[in-house]
């Protein structure tokens, strides 16, 4: 019997119609897990570099994670993964809420999507039932809306249902992939559309097996509890209504201006009462105490639901207040578009407009004022109608096609990706390294378990090691109670730091738990549910192979190397490995160079940042290396004679 | 209360659907706990509480299984609850033939609540304990027992019953007859 995977995957081949149930090996979940790491392996092996991202042959997978279904709180996240326009890179995306889990009762680890259909159609799931239907008439619904509608036509209340909406449709590089409130952005929506699958509707009535259920059951109910009652894990910006860290600290408009004392007490009175007056409620993920996501009732809206920074992306591109994020983001959510990229195409054009690279011939009929235009461009981008066709291509690509100086206007991307908008004074030797070396394209995707700033006194330092359980290492205790000033810190520690943030991160997309009270919440607060110190006995108990904290750190690192090899075959390079140049005020390029050398001989990487045969080898990759030197990425290393 | 009336402990579980967050966890803890052995599978589909969920119209609903009833209602009732509509049905723990909620969906047996009294007891059924937000909460009540009640029936008097109901009094009686007569030889 297969534990916590159903030992199945679901291979849908669009152009044809064909689907396949197919079994798969049990080893590669140890190897692997499942999530993002199963994912990878299959892009590895059957997505050749030289595929162009809308070639037929760009699988898009979703893939549940190795614990979904299994009684572990929280993991519920699942993972979309497939190859980016925008990027080129391997696109990696997650969304909540409650797909996963269905999946894996429907009987499925994985849905396996090549080929593209004629027209729209959408995939029906329903145990064995598996059909791909004709969605010509969900053509233009929204996300939430196709949900509904799909359930009805269904006549099922109890299918989930992840959606593109008009933007994925228009393939529109931000488009999002949307599963009720939940969202999966980053260069996924533009390929479920490219495939024209509107939609998949799923539901699934089968058990999941666990090798040692009592056991793991009693450790579940505990962890449950504690979950449920600790502030140091869930989004505590769902009730935090002091909102003062992002608006004083990140930048507005195309990333470009901090208002320092931007917050005040009155406006966090009339904020708090517009999210009062419309909230309906606080809602969860499938399994997890936590309620992370506010549900918006907006007049003149479909109710939509929103958490963590996506408060405030539409709002301080625009240089308005939270009410217009209310507004907008239940309009955005229907048309599926990422709500962290989209605000910054739109106010990069503006930015354009006001800079005369752009025209007012090149924005007909746009309303004068603020508000008017982000909707006024929202529609146009969405719908690819006059300058919104260059635009849905995103910041990059977008600069690069309007030409005569825009692409000094396309200042906050890396590897063509939209970051953050967070323009700081000093350099953060961690953050430069996660920033340029990342591969899951924000920043958020890659920090957090590692605290982001030193606390003021060593009693406070001290208070904060002694109670921190989450440490896979003595040392990081150490080097966080001898931190004491933000970029004073050894390039050692950097490394372990920047491995260590991003192995919880790898280890979470893989096994479908949520970074809320993993990877990304330990830097605030450090009292999260899961980290190296107790995964090894939940995956052994739920999966029946013996886990250890040595395997399951070699089993991040190993993902985490196949991910980046993926990315070296289709062309990554140190040279694509700059954060954006302003992000810091002071820059020392001979010292940030030097850095990241050392972080490439940390990991094991050459100075190009490709993962040498030696390290492949140790982390039982060779079948990387040789694919790699076959290609010429690698050179061969001449044997010694012994 | 008067100390010389027999008592009786009413068990319920008290629902407050403005604190329900859609989570799910009582499905899958109740699924778990009557699991056969004990936790060695997960399926929400066989718990035998729902929390009927319908995120458009904010509604979330959790309901408990009770009786199975062969014949579905012959129309409903819609209420409308501080400005949002909701379903009889949302607030209906039978399992009944207009939907899958409360069927063993292997065997399209029905499901049914026991609020998982077993030896040793429980503190509080299994989905209260995993209930988060307090959706759920447990109360035991005492209270006395009214004489006229009829006293509480066996499991052997409730399941001769259906089967008199079944197959009739005379054939259920021949039968005892004949396995009684086997039984002493």
């Amino acid at each position: 019997m297969r534990y916590t995977e159903t030992g199945y995957d679901l291979e849908i081949y669009l152009s044809r119609g064909s689907i396949e149930k197919v079994a798969t090996d049990p080893k590669l979940a140890e190897y692997y897990l499942g999530g993002q790491g199963a994912a990878a392996k299959l892009l590895w092996e059957r997505v050749p570099p030289e595929t162009d991202p809308f070639s037929p042959d760009n699988l898009l997978i979703f893939s549940t994670g190795l614990l979904h279904g299994t009684p572990v709180p929280s993991a519920n996240r699942t993972c979309v993964n497939c190859f980016s326009p925008q990027t080129n890179l391997m696109s990696h995306s997650l969304f909540g809420g409650f797909f996963g889990p269905e999946l894996k009762h429907a009987g499925y680890d994985k849905i396996i999507i090549r080929g593209k259909a004629p027209d729209l159609v959408y995939l029906y799931i329903n145990n064995d039932q598996v059909e791909i239907r004709d969605a010509t008439h969900l053509r233009g619904a929204g996300t939430t809306e196709t949900g509904d509608l799909l359930k009805k036509e269904l006549k099922d209340q109890k299918v989930q249902v992840a959606a593109i909406g008009l933007a994925g449709e228009n393939r529109v590089w931000m488009a999002s992939i949307d599963h009720n409130h939940a969202s999966a952005a980053r260069g996924v929506g533009v390929i479920m559309g490219d495939k024209r699958l509107k939609a998949i509707a799923v539901r699934g009535t089968k058990d999941v097996n666990l090798a040692k259920p009592a056991e793991l059951f009693d450790i579940c109910l505990k962890m449950n509890k504690k979950i449920a009652e600790s502030s140091g894990c869930g989004d505590w910006m769902a009730v935090d209504e002091d909102d003062s860290f992002h608006h004083n600290h990140f930048s507005w408009g195309n990333a470009r201006k901090r208002i320092k004392n931007y917050w005040s007490k009155e406006l966090q009175e009339r904020w708090t009462k517009w999210k009062y007056d419309h909230m309906d409620r606080q809602t969860g993920c499938y399994n997890c105490p936590k309620k992370c996501r506010n549900v918006i009732n907006w007049p003149g809206r479909k109710r939509f639901g929103y958490k963590c920074f996506g408060k405030d992306t539409y709002h301080m591109a625009a240089f308005l207040e939270l009410d217009f994020t209310y507004e907008i983001l239940g309009v955005a959510q229907e048309y599926g578009v990422d709500s962290y990229a989209m605000p910054q195409v739109i106010a990069f054009a503006l930015e354009l407009l006001e800079a005369g690279i752009l025209k007012d011939s090149d924005f007909p009929g746009m309303p004068p004022d603020s508000r008017g235009r982000f909707f006024y461009l929202l529609e146009k981008i969405v719908r690819r109608e006059g300058i919104g066709d260059i635009l849905a291509d995103g910041v990059s690509r977008a600069a690069v096609r309007i030409g005569n100086g825009a692409e000094k206007y396309d200042h906050n991307t890396v590897k063509k990706f939209e970051q953050l908008p967070i323009k700081l004074g000093k350099l953060n030797p961690a953050f430069f390294l996660m920033i340029a070396t990342g591969e899951k394209m924000s920043i958020t995707q890659i920090e957090g378990s590692f605290p982001q700033d030193p606390l003021p006194t060593r009693e406070q330092r001290e208070e904060f090691v002694n109670k921190w359980a989450a440490v896979p290492d003595e040392k990081f205790k150490q080097y966080f109670l001898n931190w004491e000033k933000r970029n004073d810190i050894t390039d050692q520690a950097t490394c372990d730091i920047v491995e260590w943030n991003e192995a919880m991160h790898y280890l979470d997309d893989s096994t479908g738990i949520c970074g809320f009270v993993s990877s990304f919440r330990g830097q605030f607060g450090g009292d999260i549910a899961y980290h190296m110190n107790n995964l090894p006995e939940i995956l052994s108990l739920a999966t029946g192979f013996e886990m250890t904290k040595d395997k399951l750190w070699k089993t991040a690192q190993r993902i985490r190397t196949l991910v980046r090899a993926i990315n070296n075959r289709r062309g990554l390079r140190r040279k694509h490995e700059r954060p954006p140049e302003d992000h810091w005020a002071i820059r020392d390029e001979k010292y940030e160079q030097g850095l990241l050398s050392k972080y490439y001989e940390f990991k094991g990487w050459n100075m190009d940042g490709i993962p040498t045969r030696e390290k492949l080898e140790s982390l039982d990759l060779g079948y990387v290396a040789d694919d790699l030197e076959q290609r010429g990425i690698l050179k061969v290393e001449e044997k010694v004679p012994a | 209360m008067n100390a010389g009336l027999p008592t009786k402990v009413i068990k319920e579980i008290r629902v407050d659907i403005d604190k329900c967050t859609g989570c799910r966890a009582c499905e899958m803890a109740c699924s778990a706990f009557h699991a056969i052995p004990r936790y060695s599978s997960i399926n929400p589909s066989k718990a035998r509480i729902r929390v009927v969920a319908d995120e458009l119209n904010d509604e979330y609903v959790p309901i408990r299984a009770g009786d199975y009833t062969p014949s579905e209602c012959n129309g409903r009732h819609i209420y409308t609850i501080a400005g949002k509509q909701y379903s009889e049905c949302s607030f209906c723990g039978a399992s009944c033939p207009s939907r899958d909620y409360f069927i063993e969906p292997d065997s399209g047996l029905p499901l049914k609540c026991d609020m998982c009294e077993t030896v040793p007891p429980l503190e509080e059924p299994m989905c209260v304990q995993v209930c988060g937000t307090d959706a759920l909460t447990y109360v035991e009540r005492q209270v006395e027992r009214d004489p006229k009640e009829p006293p509480a029936r066996g499991e052997v008097e409730i399941g001769l019953e259906s089967l008199i109901k079944k197959y009739g009094a005379q054939a259920v009686l021949q039968k005892m007859a004949q396995l009684a007569k086997g039984l002493k030889s």
